[in-house]
C-alpha cells in the first residue's frame, strides 16, 4: 500500500469494530480490515466487549436497549485513535446516530460524542484518514459495484471503494444500472416485510446480472447476504464479495453464498 | 371559542407560545414589511441585452415558439403570419390592452378581432404580457378588462405579446415591480406565471401537449 | 375514504401480484429520477436554494399563529373570505355551506390532497352535489372509483389500456371505431369531456400550494390549465388548505418555487403558477365573484412542537415516493390511506394515529433516499423511526418481534454471554451450510429463506479466531 504519510513513526492504534454479522457470518472480511488497517501504517486491536452496534433495537424504536449496547460500545473503544468497521451501516450507527441517544445525559453525550469523531468505515478510513491510494494486489476479473445505502448518504462513501478498486491490477469495474439504489435488505425489513424486500432484492439482482461481471462487490454484509442470497437461489453464476476481500487479496475463501 | 381562536389557542399551545411576546410580532412584521429577495441564481441576473435571448432559449425549451419583431406596430403582421402558417381561421380574441389597442390592426384585413373575455370557443387569443422572466422562460400576465384570465387558458392558441424592455432576469425583479404598481401588501386579482404551452403527463407519464389550456404557446417580443 | 394502512401487508401481496401495477409502476421508477437529476444538475445554486427553502418554512412553523393572522387580514382586505376548520368534518360543512348557498349543482375541483383528506367528493356526493375532477389523471380515477395512488400523479398506478377501457365504458357518446390506443387520443377526449363541465360549474374548488401571508395570495401550480379554468371560470372559488401552507412574502415564495417543480416534475417551472388574490374586481371581465378560503388544521397544530413539527415543511412534490424502493414496488394504494410513499409513512400516523397508521414508517429499509432528494430537507427515515419508538414506548409491535428482539438484546448487553453463545451456534449453524456454504430453509427464519438463501458461516466466529491467533503471537513473542 502507499499514499500514506510515511514520515511520522508513530503508528496509530485502532480499535476494530467487527460488526456481528462479519463476526458471525464472514471473519474473513475481518482480517481483510485487519490487514487493510496494518497496512496503512496503524496497529490492530479487537476488544472482546464489544457485541453489536445497536440497530437492531435502535431501528425497532427500543431507545432503552440501543442506549445500553452503545454505552457497552463506547466502553469498549476508549482509548483508541481510531474505531473503524467494514461497513458503512454499522459505521453510521456509531458515528451519526450514538450522540442522539444520549440527548439530556451531560457526560455520556460528550463521550458519545467524541467516540463519534473517531469512528470510521474502513474504505473510507484508508482513503480519507490513511490517503491510500492503491493496494498491491493482482487479480484478473470484472466486478461490479453495490453503493450500500447507509455508507453513501450517511458518510459519503462512494468514491473511496472505487478508487481503491482501480488500482487492482488486472480488475475491471463495471457499474450496474442504479448502484445506489437499495436492495432491499433493511435490517429487520428483509424478515418483517419479506415480500416487499423480494421485491427490491429482485430487481437488484436483475442489474447486478445485466452488468455482465464475475463478482458483486459492496461494503456491507449484510446487504451482500441479501443479494447474495437472492442471487444463489436464482441460480446466478456471480460470486458476492465483500469489497475488503479483493482489496486484501484475501478473495481465496468461498464466495458469500457459496459458489453456483 | 370560535374555531378560528381554537386554532390559533392549539398552535400557540403547541409552540408553548406566550401570547404577549413582542419579539415574535416584531420579527414576522419586519420580515412581511421587508420581504427580502432571497438567492437568485446567477442564470437571473444577466444583463438586459442578454436576458432576451435567454428568454427566447429557456421559453423554447419549454415548447413555445418566440418571434420578434422590431416595433409594436409590426405584431398585428407577425400575428396574421403565425395563424395563416398553422391554417388557422384568421381571427382573434384579446381584451382592451392599451398597447394592443394602439397596434395598427386595421392594416390585416382577413384579421377578425373579437373582444372580452373567452368564450371558449376561439382558437387563437392575444395577450400583453406586464413582463417576462428569463430565467425560466415565464410570461406574466395580470388580471384586468386589458386582458381577461380566460384567454389565457381557453383559446387553442395564445399568443403572447412582451416587450423586449420588460423582460427582467428573475421573479424577484417581477414581484418588486407588481408590488409598485399596485402597492405594498396589494395585488391584481390574478397573476399568471405562464412557462410554455399546457401539459399532462398522467397518462404513462408521457408528455402530451394541449392537456386543458392551450396547445400552443406563441410569444412575440417587440423590440430589444 | 376506508381506512386500509392497518392491512399494509395484505395490501402489499396484492399489490405485488398486479402484473398491471407492477407495468405501470416502471413508469415511476424510469421517468421521475432522471428528469429530478438533470434538473437538479443545471442550476448550481439547488442546494443552497433548499437549505434556504427549508429555513423559510422553519421560520414560519415557529411563528404560524402571527402568519395565520397577518394572512386572514390581507384575505379580507382584498375581499375574501376566511373560513376554519378544526376538523374534517367542519371543513366539509363549510364548503358544502358555501356550494348551498350558490345554489351549486356542478362543482369542479382542481388537483387537489387536501380535498382528498377531507373525503370532499364522497361528501358532496351524499349531498345532491356533483363533483367533478377535472386534472386527467384525477378525472381518470373518480371515473373508476378510486383515490390517488400518487400526491402528484394520481393516476400513476394504471396503463393507457386501461384507461381507453374506462373511457369506453363511461363515455357512451363515444364510437366504437374511434382511435383511443394513445395517451394523446385519450387527452383529447378527456379534454373535450371536461370543457363543457368548466362553463356548468357554479362552484370550483382548487387546493393551494402556498398561501401568502404578505399580500392574502393563495398560489396553484399545475401544468394542465385545468387549475385555472376551474377557479376563474364558476361564480365562486373556494381554495381549501391546510395551515401550514403559509409562507411570509412572496419572495419566499420565489424560493421556494425553484425547489418546487425540480423536485416534482423535474421542470424548472411548472407550466402555470397562478396567484389569486380576492374575488373579481371593479371592472374585471372574468373572474369569480366570491373568494373563499377554508384553513383546515385537522391534526397539524398538535404537530407542531414534537418531534414530527418538520414534517409540516413538506411542500407536497412527490420527489419522496418517486426514490423510495418500497413505494417503487408496492405502488400508492397499498399505503391504505391518502398520503403515500414516505411522505404519507410519516404524515399518517400523525393525521389518522399510530395504531392504525403503524405499519408504514416500518415499511422502510431506512435506504435515505428520500431523505437525500427532499427540497425540504426533511429528514422522513428519522421521523419514521421516532412513530417506531412511539409504537415500542406504546407496547404496539407485536409480541413475538417484541420478544425475538428482547432476547437479542439481552446478549448484546452482555458482551461475554454473547460470546460464548455465538460461540456454541455458529458452528451449528456452519455444519449446515454443508459443502454449498449456504442454507435453503431455516426455521423461525422464513422471512429470510421463502424468497432466499441464507449464506452459512464460516466454521467459528471471528473473535473465536482472532483470540486464537492473539494467543499464537503471544507464544511466539515469549
Amino acid at each position: 500500500m502507499t499514499g500514506m504519510n510515511e514520515t511520522s513513526d508513530y503508528r496509530p492504534r485502532v480499535g476494530l469494530f467487527v460488526t456481528c454479522l462479519v463476526d458471525l457470518f464472514r471473519p474473513t472480511i475481518g482480517f481483510a480490515a485487519v490487514k487493510l488497517i496494518e497496512g496503512s501504517g496503524c496497529t490492530v486491536e479487537v476488544p472482546m466487549t464489544q457485541t453489536c452496534c445497536g440497530q437492531p433495537a435502535y431501528n425497532s424504536g427500543d431507545r432503552t436497549d440501543a442506549r445500553a449496547i452503545a454505552e457497552v460500545t463506547i466502553e469498549a473503544f476508549e482509548g483508541f485513535d481510531y474505531v473503524v468497521a467494514p461497513s458503512g451501516s454499522c459505521a453510521g450507527m456509531l458515528k451519526k446516530h450514538y450522540p442522539g441517544l444520549f440527548k439530556g445525559d451531560a457526560a455520556w453525550e460528550a463521550r458519545a460524542v467524541a467516540f463519534s469523531a473517531k469512528v470510521f468505515e474502513l474504505s473510507s478510513f484508508l482513503v480519507d484518514v490513511r490517503g491510500v491510494t492503491r493496494v498491491d494486489v493482482k487479480r484478473k476479473t470484472k466486478v461490479t459495484y453495490h453503493d450500500s445505502c447507509s455508507g453513501l448518504r450517511e458518510l459519503g462513501i462512494r468514491e473511496q471503494p472505487r478508487a481503491l478498486l482501480s488500482s487492482i491490477k488486472g480488475l475491471k469495474l463495471v457499474e450496474m444500472k442504479d448502484p445506489d439504489v437499495c436492495c432491499g435488505f433493511g435490517g429487520t425489513f428483509c424478515v418483517k416485510y419479506s415480500d416487499i424486500s423480494n421485491a427490491i432484492v429482485e430487481k437488484k439482482t436483475a442489474s447486478i446480472d445485466a452488468a455482465g461481471a464475475e463478482i458483486l462487490l459492496a461494503g456491507d454484509l449484510g446487504c451482500l447476504m441479501n443479494m447474495a442470497g437472492k442471487l444463489k437461489r436464482e441460480g446466478s453464476a456471480v460470486e458476492a464479495r465483500h469489497v475488503a476481500e479483493l482489496l486484501a487479496g484475501m478473495d481465496d475463501t468461498p464466495p458469500i453464498g457459496g459458489w453456483k | 371559542m370560535n374555531t378560528r381562536d381554537t386554532i390559533l389557542g392549539k398552535v400557540r399551545s403547541s409552540l408553548h407560545i406566550d401570547p404577549s411576546d413582542a419579539a415574535r410580532r416584531k420579527a414576522v412584521e419586519e420580515r412581511l414589511k421587508k420581504a427580502a429577495p432571497g438567492i437568485v441564481p446567477a442564470r437571473g441576473q444577466l444583463p438586459p441585452a442578454q436576458r432576451v435571448a435567454l428568454f427566447a432559449e429557456m421559453a423554447g425549451k419549454l415548447s413555445a415558439s418566440v418571434d420578434h419583431v422590431r416595433k409594436a406596430t409590426d405584431v398585428p403582421k407577425a400575428v396574421t403570419e403565425y395563424l395563416r402558417g398553422r391554417n388557422l381561421p384568421c381571427a382573434v380574441r384579446m381584451g382592451s390592452d392599451p398597447r394592443l389597442a394602439a397596434m395598427p390592426w386595421g392594416r390585416q384585413r382577413a384579421l377578425e378581432l373579437r373582444f372580452g373575455p373567452s368564450d371558449g370557443y376561439d382558437e387563437a387569443g392575444v395577450s400583453h404580457a406586464v413582463a417576462a422572466i428569463a430565467e425560466t422562460g415565464t410570461l406574466v400576465l395580470t388580471s384586468g378588462p386589458e386582458n381577461p384570465t380566460t384567454i389565457n387558458f381557453l383559446p387553442e392558441h395564445h399568443i403572447v405579446v412582451v416587450d423586449a424592455a420588460d423582460i427582467e432576469g428573475d421573479l424577484e425583479t417581477v414581484l418588486a415591480r407588481i408590488r409598485s404598481a399596485y402597492g405594498k401588501g396589494r395585488m391584481p386579482r390574478t397573476v399568471n406565471l405562464i412557462s410554455g404551452p399546457s401539459r399532462s403527463g398522467d397518462i404513462e407519464q408521457k408528455i402530451i401537449l394541449g392537456a386543458h389550456g392551450p396547445r400552443a404557446l406563441h410569444i412575440i417580443v417587440v423590440g430589444g | 375514504m376506508d381506512i386500509t394502512s392497518p392491512a399494509f401487508k395484505a395490501n402489499a401481496r396484492v399489490a405485488l401480484a398486479d402484473g398491471q401495477l407492477q407495468k405501470a409502476l416502471g413508469n415511476v421508477r424510469a421517468g421521475f429520477i432522471d428528469k429530478r437529476r438533470k434538473a437538479v444538475d443545471a442550476l448550481p445554486e439547488f442546494e443552497q436554494l433548499r437549505d434556504r427553502a427549508r429555513d423559510i418554512k422553519n421560520h414560519v412553523l415557529e411563528h404560524l399563529d402571527l402568519y395565520l393572522e397577518a394572512y386572514e387580514a390581507k384575505v379580507q382586505a382584498s375581499g375574501g373570505k376566511v373560513h376554519w376548520a378544526e376538523t374534517a368534518a367542519q371543513a366539509r360543512d363549510i364548503i358544502l355551506d358555501i356550494c348551498r348557498k350558490a345554489d351549486a349543482r356542478t362543482v369542479t375541483k382542481g388537483k387537489s390532497m387536501i380535498t382528498e383528506e377531507i373525503g370532499l367528493n364522497d361528501f358532496l356526493q351524499e349531498n345532491g352535489i356533483r363533483p367533478v375532477e377535472t386534472d386527467l389523471g384525477e378525472y381518470i380515477i373518480q371515473l373508476r372509483g378510486e383515490h390517488p395512488s400518487h400526491i402528484i400523479a394520481p393516476a400513476v398506478h394504471l396503463n393507457k389500456e386501461q384507461v381507453e377501457a374506462d373511457f369506453r365504458r363511461v363515455h357512451d357518446h363515444l364510437p366504437d371505431h374511434r382511435d383511443l390506443s394513445e395517451p394523446e387520443a385519450l387527452l383529447g377526449e378527456a379534454r373535450r369531456v371536461l370543457r363543457s363541465q368548466y362553463f356548468e360549474a357554479d362552484v370550483g374548488i382548487t387546493g393551494a400550494n402556498f398561501l401568502v401571508a404578505e399580500t392574502g395570495t393563495s398560489i396553484i401550480v399545475t401544468n394542465e390549465g385545468n387549475g385555472d379554468l376551474t377557479q376563474v371560470l364558476p361564480r365562486v372559488h373556494v381554495v381549501v388548505a391546510s395551515i401550514e401552507k403559509i409562507v411570509p412574502t412572496l419572495e419566499d415564495v420565489s424560493q421556494i418555487l425553484r425547489v418546487l417543480a425540480r423536485s416534482a416534475t423535474g421542470q424548472e417551472m411548472s407550466v402555470y403558477t397562478t396567484l389569486s388574490t380576492g374575488p373579481r374586481r371593479k371592472g374585471d371581465v372574468d373572474g369569480p365573484e366570491e373568494y373563499h378560503v377554508v384553513l383546515l388544521d385537522n391534526g397539524r397544530s398538535a404537530m407542531l412542537g414534537t418531534e414530527f413539527q418538520d414534517m409540516l415543511r413538506c411542500i407536497r412534490c412527490g420527489a419522496c415516493m418517486n426514490h423510495c424502493p418500497v413505494y417503487h414496488a408496492v405502488g400508492g394504494h397499498a399505503y391504505g390511506w391518502v398520503y403515500p410513499g414516505p411522505m404519507g409513512a410519516v404524515l399518517t400516523p400523525s393525521l389518522i394515529g399510530v395504531d392504525r397508521g403503524g405499519h408504514l414508517p416500518n415499511a422502510s429499509t431506512f435506504c435515505g433516499r428520500c431523505e437525500s432528494v427532499c427540497p425540504m430537507r426533511i429528514p422522513l427515515p428519522k421521523m419514521m423511526r421516532h412513530w417506531r419508538e412511539r409504537e415500542f414506548e406504546r407496547g404496539l409491535n407485536p409480541a413475538t418481534q417484541r420478544f425475538g428482539l428482547g432476547l437479542w438484546a439481552f446478549f448484546a448487553r452482555r458482551p461475554r454471554l454473547y460470546r460464548l453463545a455465538t460461540a456454541l451456534a455458529i458452528p451449528v449453524l456452519s455444519l449446515m451450510g454443508g459443502r454449498k456454504r449456504r442454507i435453503a430453509w431455516l426455521p423461525f427464519a422464513g422471512g429470510w429463506t421463502r424468497h432466499r438463501e441464507l449464506p452459512a458461516p464460516e466454521s467459528r466466529t471471528f473473535m473465536q479466531q482472532w483470540r486464537d491467533r492473539e494467543a499464537v503471537a503471544r507464544q511466539a513473542a515469549r
